[in-house]
């Protein structure tokens, strides 16, 4: 039985696109993650998959059970963490999670042993409020009580958005090991570079899915040659290259360039024109592509920037 | 010898006894783009709340524009400029409006106000949109328009919040670019961010672990003193 199965699913929020036509499936045990700036539609696609929304065309299957259909069964079998935090601030950490062990008619001692490796690490404040918890600890709360009624399907709507690094590395680590459960997941992020993190991806971009692959397959169908271009002044070096024949795309990535040619431009080629322009310290070096220039060679800039 | 525009020595917040931030020592030179890192609950907002005036120092010294914090809060306020990727704009007014509301609150004439406005609304191609309300933007726009507002009266220094979390990524490069460009024009960017690909776009970072300034340097420096590739690795050498 397929975790969730997507089809043709469209809605609409007064006469915008919110979602457009959007299938995938995600397989058992996967953990798939749908990646995309906000505003993408993510927010309106897991509303939908856990039955809270309803769309305009197209069905979708969690667990086999049809999302208006057995709307009731769906929600006993599947956790849900919402992108803002939606525990109680006014109870406490222990409280909390004894709530949603009730409502989904279990106990916390009975699946202690799937949420421990995370619950483990707010134990010590489980008398604390949730409300007065940090950003990292209201994020393991929140994971622990999707948790609770041991879920076969987790949805993780952009769970590690406000948090920083060491948390970031720390959820990423939460999500494989509780994948080895046998838990299927779908989380979403605006961040690429999490992307690698997860077995396979969409890509999504104003409702629509611009590709489903796995990372690594994602990159290598990068079609253009595409180099890393560093010199002393990045701002005059970017403003340089987009003038110049070769360029096909010339995008910041840091304090580094990515530039990805037509056809024929060589390193030499490049590096000619730099120096010929007095632009010095400079460093070309073929690169592999990465998921963010994947999206943004897929995706259109000019959607967002045209003047209606 | 550059000018400075932020100057912080020894700098020092407590809370009663927890010390939030710990003595921090560091400069911001004119033109440049500062990078202001640190995980959660590290002590970044605290440290910006006392350069940008609205917390007073327990001890410690910081000039910002050669203005003391503690005794020149009101006029570090009025002389820079200061954007949050959330809570920016008014989105139930206009385009126009919300140049006209932070030209008021910033003190400028209605005659600099009407020409300031004439000058975003044809930087940012607003022209057509000018009358719609914000809300209507697409989040592009609305981050552009922000930053545009935080620089109405012209500040030598912007303190940027986390200015481009979650945003598309063409958007996002579209913006750091508008900055690329401020800081060639002479202007000093600050920004706070525990994205690390935001930090790598920063000329000069530093990074706060428990209240103190656990390292500084170019992105490239910190990157080789860690003996890494990414910004996210040194942060997660330094702070775990």
């Amino acid at each position: 039985m397929l975790p969730i199965k997507i089809e043709n699913i469209s809605k609409t929020f007064d006469g915008v696109k919110a979602l457009d036509n959007i299938s995938f499936t995600v397989e058992e045990g996967e953990l798939f993650g749908l990646i995309g700036p906000d505003g993408a539609g993510k927010t309106t696609l897991f509303r939908i998959l856990t039955t809270l929304l309803l769309a305009d065309e197209g069905t979708a299957e969690v667990l086999g059970f049809d999302v208006i259909k057995n709307y009731k069964t769906i929600r006993s079998k599947v956790g849900y963490m919402p992108g803002k935090f939606s525990l109680y601030q006014d109870l406490s950490v222990e409280e909390n999670l004894d709530f949603f062990a009730t409502i989904f008619g279990t106990s916390i001692e009975e699946n202690y042993d799937l949420i421990a490796d995370i619950y483990r690490q707010i134990e010590p404040f489980k008398k604390r409020l949730a409300g007065d918890l940090s950003g990292g600890m209201k994020q393991k709360l929140a994971l622990s009580c999707a948790l609770i009624h041991k879920p076969d399907v987790l949805f993780l709507d952009e769970p590690t958005t406000g948090v920083d690094a060491v948390s970031r590395k720390e959820f990423w680590e939460m999500l494989q090991s509780l994948k080895e459960k046998g838990i299927a997941i779908l989380v979403s992020t605006p961040y690429m570079d999490e992307a690698s993190l997860c077995d396979r991806i969409a890509l999504i971009q104003e409702g629509k899915i611009l590709q489903t692959d796995s990372p690594q397959n994602l990159i290598t169908s990068y079609p253009h040659p595409l180099y890393s271009v560093k010199a002393q002044d990045t701002y005059q070096t970017l403003q340089t290259l987009r003038l110049a024949p070769f360029t096909r795309s010339i995008l910041p990535f840091g304090d580094t360039l990515h530039l990805s040619t037509k056809q024929g431009g060589s390193i030499q080629e490049i590096e000619d024109f730099l120096n010929a322009k007095s632009q010095s310290q400079i460093e070309v070096k073929p690169i592999k592509a990465t998921v963010e220039d994947v999206f943004l060679n897929l995706s259109s800039p000019q959607t967002k920037e045209s003047p209606s | 010898m550059s000018e400075l525009v932020i100057d912080v020595n020894n700098l020092t917040k407590k809370f009663n006894d927890f010390t939030a931030v710990d003595s921090i020592s560091f400069y911001v030179k004119k033109g440049e783009i500062f990078g202001f890192l640190g995980a959660n609950g590290a002590g970044k907002t605290t440290a910006m709340r006392m350069l940008t005036g609205l917390s007073k120092p327990t001890s410690g010294q910081a000039l910002v524009l050669g203005l003391d914090v503690n005794s020149s809060a009101d006029r570090i306020k009025k002389g820079i400029g200061y954007m949050s990727q959330k809570f920016s704009l008014y989105n139930d007014l206009t385009v126009k409006e919300n140049i006209r509301f932070y030209g008021g609150i910033y003190g400028l004439s209605r005659a600099q106000i009407k020409s300031k406005t004439e000058e975003i609304l044809e930087e940012l191609s607003l022209k057509d949109v000018a009358k719609k309300l914000v809300s209507e933007l697409p989040l592009g726009w609305k981050q552009r328009l922000s930053f545009a507002v935080a620089m109405v009266h012209d500040p030598a220094v912007v303190f940027l919040d986390e200015p481009t979390g979650g945003v598309d990524p063409h958007v996002r490069r579209q913006f750091w670019e508008t900055i690329y460009e401020q800081a060639s024009r002479g202007k000093t960017i600050f920004v706070t961010t525990h994205y690390m690909d935001e930090a790598e776009y920063c000329d000069r970072l530093s990074i706060m672990v428990d209240g103190k300034i656990g390292a500084m340097g170019t992105p490239g420096e910190l990157k080789e003193h860690y003996s890494t590739d990414t910004m996210d690795d040194v942060f997660l050498k330094l702070v775990r």
